[in-house]
């Protein structure tokens, strides 16, 4: 009997690694073909010595493959179990390999896109791009590292886990897992975008409401007030006791607005936009419509 | 600008090129490009501050199966340069510097999305190369041509970098002192609302009927101004770990099949 082989952990970092490049050929014909069979270059070289297997072993993942890019690694970590089979003489033919890649890529990618980019990248994101804004250089650092840290930890774990469940891993897909990984980041995403509407969309309306002359004793007073630290010290106090600081209480439309619901208008320009875009208008043409918008608002005086 | 400048410049655009289409480190997210590209030309803090504005808006572009986003990688590259141009002898940067690099981003984001899909076609050729190098069981030149291809990609942001490099700054200068007050203050004021087209993106996508109420309390909850994003994240986890918890308790349809509403069978069984 023939010796085993078998392939290394090394084996499987190489396998790992290139999986980083899975998109580099990305085609309108066959997608990520190109990059599946680059990725699994290492465990070909190292499992089919003759050329005949060799190429044929090629061919074989040449064929048409697209997921989302992360969740590649558990059908690469399958593959490469059920490639170690049959270079061990295994009955595995190339319809089982081929059935086990097309069938899980469709339920996977429906996982990916949520999960990484519909939540963890867009809240990673909004995290660094609001210290960013503020000038920090710890915003880029911070959603650069954890992404990586998180991108690497998912594609290594699942790979090995599909290496280890091989073929047996197409029968948890329909478990409860995936879905409630699916459910919970939803949840989550739809949590964190609401926020991010309401804090990140900025709208003010400019025009004002109401010029409302205050009672006397309720505006601070300044020409009373002697410009000494002793005068200083009053002034601020009369404000820490909630006097106003003219004698004209000045209400913007935005004023009124942010009483009623604060991001009550950003709300609705969110909606909008969803509204439009399930209309099948291009978000390009969008983005291009509310920069115009923008700009005759300001001209006239509305924003 | 000196020549090393340029180089790393250049390097720069080559990577965001390259993950614009791999998708993987994220060095074309405008957060990473324009922080780096701020960092090579010595205008870090102007780089950052318009990465995170950029992404702001680019925080719901992803590509999805064939469908492509527009691009943010030729976006945060070639308005970045455009910023550090027009910044080239002055110290410090102003509100409206960043504001018209956004503008002049957005168009971008569309011409980079032509020159993603023309390389995307040009792939089509390189794969038949490989395969005719598989049949030969050549699998060196498989790894080579799917390099090339890789390349390809970090060249199209590459390129243009390159040609945006070579526009002399006072050119790129007196045509952004050029815009009007009306135009660039006004081009602020759509960029604030433009970030809403990424969430409602992002939205379509995940809503169901299910998780709205969710949205909801999300909205409500962010006018607590004193909850980082931080903060709201982790109520975010644990509103969705209670929520999967509780629908199952009242599962009776047993492996989660998630028919009908969950939640209403809790209720009943009260």
């Amino acid at each position: 009997m023939a010796e085993k082989i078998e392939l290394t952990k090394k084996d499987r970092l190489s396998v790992a690694w290139r999986s980083t490049f899975i998109q580099g050929s990305w085609n309108y014909e066959r997608m990520q073909n190109g990059g599946w069979c680059f990725a699994m270059i290492p465990a070909i070289k190292k499992l089919y010595k003759s050329k005949e297997d060799r190429s044929a072993a090629l061919k074989r993942h040449l064929e048409f493959f697209n997921t989302h890019p992360y969740i590649a690694s558990p059908i690469l970590g399958v593959t490469l179990a059920l490639e170690e089979d049959r270079a061990n003489g295994a009955p595995v033919d190339d319809v089982a390999i081929q059935g086990v890649k097309v069938g899980m890529m469709g339920p996977l990618a429906g996982v990916g896109d949520p999960v990484f980019w519909f939540t963890v990248r867009p809240m990673l994101g909004a995290l660094g791009a609001s210290l960013a804004m503020g000038g920090s250089v710890l915003g880029p650092i911070i959603f650069f590292v954890a992404w990586n840290v998180i991108r690497w930890a998912f594609m290594w774990y699942t790979q090995e886990f599909g290496y280890r469940a091989g073929s047996k891993i197409t029968e948890d897909l329909s478990g409860g897992l995936l879905q409630d990984v699916t459910k919970g980041a939803s949840i989550l995403g739809m949590f964190v975008l609401a926020a991010l509407v309401q804090r990140w969309v900025s709208i003010n309306f400019q025009p004002i409401v109401s010029r409302v002359q205050l009672d006397q004793g309720a505006y601070i007073e300044w020409d009373k007030i002697p410009m000494t630290g002793e005068g200083l010290q009053k002034a601020f106090e009369q404000v820490n006791s909630g006097l106003a600081l003219s004698p004209i209480k000045v209400t913007s439309l935005q004023n009124n607005l942010d009483e009623l619901i604060p991001g009550l208008v950003p709300l609705l320009l969110t909606l909008l936009c969803m509204w439009l875009l399930k209309k099948k208008v291009s978000p390009i043409v969008i983005i291009l419509g509310l920069f115009v918008v923008g700009i005759v608002g300001h001209v006239i005086g509305l924003l | 600008m000196n020549i090393v400048t340029i180089i790393l410049v250049v390097l720069v655009a080559f990577l965001a090129g390259m993950e614009g289409i791999l998708d993987e480190f994220q060095f074309h997210q405008p957060l990473v490009a324009c922080t780096l590209i701020g960092l090579v030309t010595g205008h870090l803090e102007a780089g950052v501050v318009l990465g995170g504005s950029l992404q702001m808006i680019a925080l719901g572009w992803a590509n999805i199966g064939a469908a492509v986003a527009p691009d943010a990688a030729l976006a945060s590259v070639a308005s970045a340069i455009i910023l550090v141009l027009g910044l080239e002898g002055k110290t410090g940067f102003t509100k409206g510097d960043i504001s018209t690099a956004i503008a002049i981003a957005v168009p971008l984001a569309v011409a980079g999305l032509v020159l993603t899909m023309v390389v995307r076609t040009l792939a089509v050729p390189v794969v038949h190369i490989m395969d005719s190098a598989a049949e030969e069981g050549d699998y060196k030149k498989v790894e080579l041509w799917h390099i090339l291809a890789v390349v390809m990609q970090g060249l199209r942001i590459a390129i243009p970098a390159g040609a945006l490099l070579f526009i002399p700054a006072d050119v790129v200068q007196g045509a952004l002192a050029a815009m009007p007050a009306w135009l660039t203050d006004g081009m602020a004021i759509g960029g604030g609302m433009v970030v809403a087209v990424g969430y409602a993106m992002v939205i379509n996508m995940m809503a169901t009927k299910e998780v709205w109420p969710f949205f909801a309390i999300g909205f409500v909850v962010a006018a607590i101004t004193e909850i980082t994003l931080i903060g709201l994240g982790v109520l975010g986890v644990a509103l969705a770990l209670i929520y999967l918890n509780l629908s199952k308790m009242g599962g009776t349809s047993g492996g989660g099949g998630g028919h009908g509403d969950p939640l209403d069978s809790i209720l009943n069984d009260y």
